[in-house]
């Protein structure tokens, strides 16, 4: 015990600087963690805090469970988290790796600089601005693309009540966004590979497309199966913003924008069902927990350095 | 094989690399590739930088045009004339950011830099209990009990400030760039030359590791500009509104502009002259703007932030 007082002193000046983040970690991340119980509980707010609220609500064991996985919506919001997702990760690795490629062939290297910066862009813009860049197109009476429908004599779409549309929509919008920013670390990786592979490519007389298939794409697979494996292990969680900004919390789309984590926030703050949105949540923590766990096994196995932990 | 002898600038010293290039035509086909989706990129922000400066009173009949018929500035005045609601926004995403981007710098850099020492007793320790929250996530529901609740930060501004002050993945890039950046022989000599860690993580540390530090720095500006989720959960409060938040607001009922407004006896007539959709824009647009002049640092860092994460112990 004596010597724990002497080591905390040793350290103490250490400790101080751990002090602020360890507290914050305590009331973020650990805290919420057992505050998960309220998924068992019949969740009752109480004007004396938070203590109060937790422990004076009634134990109902799984029924929350129960009552959600007996709904449609446990099935809709699971599907579309999913699918989204997977759509996301697939058509994201081969687009931005594509294009990681292109920019770095580019015989004019400024060009190409130009071209990165531009589509750098959406990466820094928040999903609220990008909800109202994809109304100057939807907009049902003013949009651009209701007009361009119009120059080929078609009937204006609503579009923000059209459920068919949305998969596409959001597919389209997400990979806007993103693909910039990931064809980016795919190029840095390019850059990094050894010229002198090429060089010696082109001494045995391969051609350029024999250098991209038998060089840059194989020296890129680890880090694409690096990229692959993290964005898997988030496969249960959905971009908030994107699900819920861009189609206007519009309630005739539900069915195809519904993802968990909108799912539970709608239950926290409009319909009012925190236990069952609780459940939601604890279900897609330990759904979530269990992916992060494989996704990071597997990421050790193809390269140790690239893994979480 | 086919090599195109010219790159940019004509007569200039070829390197040896551009042995390696595409033929003629398929540079231009990824030229048009790689342009078009730049622009692609950056036309919607353009395009309602135009709308913004449309006449409200054309956009009924023509909607949205990429070259109206009539241009006009009346949603930027009207902004600038009524808007003391975007102007408080303005500061609180302003204060937020500033306040935000402090705190979180110093609590990640200090955690970082301590568990980056080797002779921290429980460097092990405080490295997993910060990686291990990556792994997990309690999710919104407790999140938001313990921060409304217990915390009792509903309606404060801390609330928009603290959720978002410390991350362990950005502990984790920070402490790979010190032991990166800075020798340890160099951390050790300070020790024996007699000096604390606040001393070494100030005197040494920090210089040593600015790059890294902007990075960090810029990642949680950008973190705090953009955030509209926490005020979404937190904030009822008009004045606490942060920016993105209010456009988020307005959004979602279009006569938000004519509840707050500064004057509050407005004829109906003077409400349906009002320049809702293009001051709408106008407003995006102005959100937009800083992010648009900070662009160039930030594309610099990002870039070099991605290759800080890429080089580990």
């Amino acid at each position: 015990m004596g010597n724990f007082f002497k080591n905390i002193n040793r350290n103490k000046a250490l400790l101080f600087m751990v002090l602020p983040g360890t507290i914050w970690f305590f009331f973020f991340s650990y805290l919420p963690l057992a505050g998960t119980i309220v998924a068992f509980k019949e969740y009752r707010f109480s004007r004396d805090g938070f203590w109060a609220s937790i422990f004076r609500s009634e134990w109902v064991g799984w029924d929350n469970f129960k009552f959600l996985f007996s709904t449609d919506d446990a099935f809709t919001i699971t599907r579309n988290t999913l699918l989204y997702n997977l759509a996301f990760i697939i058509l994201g690795l081969i687009f931005s790796v594509l294009l990681a490629i292109i920019l770095s062939e580019l015989v004019n290297r400024k060009l190409s600089k130009i071209y990165q910066t531009g589509m750098f862009l959406p990466y820094f813009l928040s999903w609220v601005i990008v909800g109202y860049f994809v109304f100057s197109f939807l907009s049902m009476d003013r949009g651009l693309l209701n007009q361009i429908l119009g120059w080929f004599g078609m009937d204006p779409i609503q579009w923000y009540s059209e459920a068919k549309y949305w998969p596409y929509i959001l597919i389209i919008v997400n990979l806007w966004k993103s693909i910039g920013y990931s064809s980016v670390v795919y190029l840095a990786a390019i850059l990094g590979i050894d010229k002198s592979l090429y060089e010696a490519a082109m001494i045995d007389g391969a051609s350029k497309w024999q250098q991209i298939r038998g060089i840059t794409i194989p020296m890129l697979t680890p880090i694409m199966t690096i990229m692959t494996l993290l964005a898997v292990g988030k496969i249960f969680y959905a971009d908030f913003g994107l699900f819920y900004q861009v189609p206007r919390d519009s309630g005739t789309l539900y069915a195809v924008t519904n993802v968990i984590d909108t799912y539970v926030y709608r239950g926290l703050m409009t319909t009012g069902e925190i236990g069952m949105s609780a459940a939601a949540g604890l279900y897609q923590s330990i759904v979530g927990f269990v992916l992060v766990i494989i996704s990071n096994y597997v990421v050790r196995r193809v390269d140790k350095d690239s893994a979480l932990f | 094989m086919q090599t195109t002898r010219n790159s940019g600038k004509a007569g200039r010293i070829r390197k040896p690399r551009d042995f390696h290039q595409i033929s003629k035509g398929w540079n231009i086909a990824f030229n048009l590739i790689a342009g078009l989706f730049a622009l692609a990129c950056v036309f919607p922000f353009v395009f309602v930088v135009i709308i913004s400066l449309t006449d409200e009173s054309v956009l009924a009949s023509e909607g949205y045009r990429l070259i109206p018929s009539q241009w006009s500035l009346d949603a930027y005045r009207y902004i600038f004339e009524s808007g003391d609601t975007l102007l408080r926004a303005y500061g609180v995403t302003i204060a937020v950011t500033v306040i935000g981007t402090i705190v979180s710098l110093i609590m990640i850099s200090l955690y970082a830099y301590a568990v980056s020492r080797k002779g921290f007793r429980y460097r092990r320790f405080f490295s997993i209990f910060a990686i291990l929250t990556m792994l997990f996530n309690g999710g919104m529901i407790p999140t938001y009990m313990i921060v409304a609740q217990l915390l009792g930060l509903k309606n404060s501004i801390w609330a928009l400030i603290l959720p978002l002050a410390m991350n362990a993945f950005y502990v984790m890039i920070l402490r790979t760039f010190y032991s990166t950046s800075v020798p340890d022989a160099l951390v050790e000599s300070g020790k024996i030359d007699g000096a604390g860690e606040f001393r070494i993580f100030l005197k040494i540390i920090v210089p040593l590791s600015l790059p890294g530090l902007a990075t960090i720095g810029l990642f949680s500006t950008l973190g705090y500009w953009n955030d509209w989720f926490n005020a979404l959960l937190y904030i009822d409060n008009p004045n606490l509104v942060p920016l993105q938040s209010m456009l988020m607001r307005i959004e979602s009922s279009m006569q938000f502009i004519q509840q707050n407004s500064a004057n509050a006896n407005i004829s109906m007539a003077a409400l349906q002259s009002l320049p809702q959709d293009t001051a709408r824009m106008a407003m995006v647009v102005l959100a937009t703007l800083p992010i648009i002049f900070a662009y160039p640092f930030f594309q610099r860092y990002f870039v070099q932030g991605l290759t800080i994460g890429a080089v580990k112990e």
